[in-house]
């Protein structure tokens, strides 16, 4: 009984926002194609009223971005400007994004490309002003940018976190966990007893140990943290190809250089192998050479590919209240009901995912580094 | 394409922020969090061996006072039986020496009937000896009174005499 009455006043609840956050979309849909028109009215862009394009919202979405767009109220943007930094044939220069003015106006010879290949990115003008000079060499681009301002607010966030447990450990010497330690230690203890002790064994997973729990909880950080849709969440740091290759490198490198004896001699003359695979056309070796530089890019792309996949569906069924609702106003907002649902869905979903991919990281990284030092003669999975 | 090529100044930063990131956690969170979850796993470990051998301990503990209590019973059980026979013992003992001490009564009474009968018998007979006289002598006097009558008793024992 009484859970059905829960049930009850949960779905009531649910139609509910639904059905708000349905309307809050379909005003927005309006607001932002005035501001659109209004805003690149004077813009470099062409003065032709532009219609709602989803791949170029998706693309802006997951993409990087030299300021924090947070909300555009009437034709007002409300955005924080982030610093670029440039290093250009040995000048470093230093400037608030905000002298672009949203990507309108050049500044100190430099502007954001707003079309081409190089979209989003730092050019260098002509002397006039805004024409692109092709032939100069592009500004190596240090700015912090959204996604850099992101990993910095995660960073903070996990060193505080991580930090008070430590100390609440200390605090709270030889008694159960409490508080958001409580929360954390069984994903600590799941790391070590489920990742990596049994891909690197009792004897040496210590070591591994840092590495893991940082790397996991930095990914699943932030995971979430991309899940939420405004600030200071809703950069997409671990779907950029970037962040998740910095990471994948690092396990690169952590496994080859631990790696033992045995391990190069399975790679350069694996055993039990028959010869001729290995001679005169050394086969397996190159075969498992090659698998040293698949497995950290497999790495990166499986992160990368799932976080970016996750954000692009879920922008995907927003995108449709837009699409249809500039068709006609009022099947965008019977679109929005269907749409919501989804996202909620997707929402649910990446909430898996973000768990997932964080556990999939860190257990082939252990994998790895387990592979690197197992010694002859030893079973790798040791439990 | 911009999509899956890496931009350098992210690549740089978050080489740095996850270098230091790495570093701090190693230093200030992992390092604390792993050792305080290690100790404690150890004190629980050690929390459970110590009761569990409190348990053996106890269970010992019981088998040897149920040991102890048995060994008592026995000996309580031995010590009755002893005073039992003790008993037994004194009572024969008080028993015989009670018969003994009767038979002794009844020895000397009986004794002592005896002297007293002897004494009433001797008198009895003395008594007897002297009446017996007395009557004879009466009987002497009666039978002596007449002359014939002597005559008759002389010649009656002088017949009686007679060849002996």
């Amino acid at each position: 009984m009484q859970l059905l009455t829960r049930k009850t006043i949960f779905l009531f609840l649910f139609s509910f926002f639904t059905i708000l956050s349905s309307i809050a979309y379909c005003n927005t849909l309006t607001e932002n194609k005035d501001s659109l028109t209004i805003n690149h009215g004077d813009s470099l862009k062409s003065n032709v009223k532009e219609e709602f394009n989803p791949g170029v919202m998706i693309m802006e979405h997951i993409g990087d971005n030299h300021e924090w767009h947070i909300i555009t109220i009437g034709d007002t943007h409300v955005s924080i400007p982030l610093p670029v930094i440039l290093y250009d044939n040995g000048t470093i220069n230093i400037f608030s994004s905000s002298n672009f003015h949203h990507g309108s106006t050049s500044y100190k010879g430099y502007k954001i490309e707003t079309t081409g290949e190089n979209n989003g990115k730092i050019v260098k003008v002509k002397t006039d002003g805004y024409t692109t000079d092709n032939n100069a060499s592009k500004p190596l681009d240090f700015s912090i940018t959204k996604n850099v301002l992101s990993l910095f607010i995660s960073f903070f966030i996990i060193c505080w976190l991580f930090i008070s447990i430590a100390n609440s450990y200390k605090k709270r010497k030889g008694h159960a966990p409490k508080g958001i330690q409580s929360l954390l230690e069984p994903i600590i203890l799941f790391i070590r007893d489920d990742i990596a002790i049994p891909s690197i064994g009792t004897k040496r997973y210590e070591r591994f140990m840092p590495f893991l729990l940082t790397l996991f909880f930095f990914i699943f950080i932030n995971n979430l943290m991309g899940l939420i849709p405004f600030f200071p969440g809703g950069a997409n740091l671990t779907g950029n190809i970037a962040v998740t290759m910095v990471l994948a490198l690092i396990t690169f490198f952590i496994t080859n250089i631990t790696a033992n004896k045995s391990y190069w001699k399975h790679i350069i003359n694996t055993p039990g192998v028959p010869w001729w695979l290995k001679f005169p056309l050394p086969l397996m070796p190159i075969v498992e050479i090659m698998s040293l530089f698949t497995k950290p890019f497999v790495l990166m792309i499986r992160l990368f590919a799932n976080i970016t996949a996750g954000h692009i569906i879920t922008l995907g069924f927003i995108s449709l209240v837009f699409i249809f609702g500039n068709m006609n106003v009022y099947l965008g907002y019977g679109i929005s009901i269907i749409s919501v649902l989804f996202s909620v869905f997707m929402g649910l979903l990446e909430l898996l995912v973000a768990f997932l991919q964080a556990y999939v990281f860190t257990l082939l990284s252990a994998l790895y580094f387990g592979m690197a030092i197992v010694e002859e003669h030893e079973p790798a999975h040791k439990k | 394409m911009e999509l899956v090529t890496p931009n350098i100044g992210l690549v740089f930063w978050m080489t740095l922020a996850f270098g230091i990131l790495l570093f701090i956690l190693g230093k200030f969170a992992w390092k604390p969090i792993m050792k305080m979850i290690k100790e404690r796993e150890n004190t629980i470990e050690e929390a459970l061996q110590t009761a569990e051998k409190t348990k053996l301990e106890m269970a010992n503990l019981q088998l040897s006072n149920e040991k102890l209590l048995k060994e008592a019973k026995e000996e309580r059980e031995a010590l009755l039986r002893e005073a039992r026979k003790i008993k037994d013992g004194i009572v024969l003992e008080a028993k015989h020496k009670a018969t003994d001490e009767a038979n002794k009564i009844i020895e000397s009474a009986r004794l002592s009937i005896q002297n007293d009968k002897m004494a009433a018998i001797t008198e009895l007979k003395n008594q007897i000896a002297s009446l017996s006289i007395e009557i004879a002598e009466k009987i002497l006097n009666a039978e002596l009174a007449d002359k014939d009558k002597q005559n008759l008793l002389i010649n009656k024992f002088l017949d009686e005499v007679k060849l002996n």
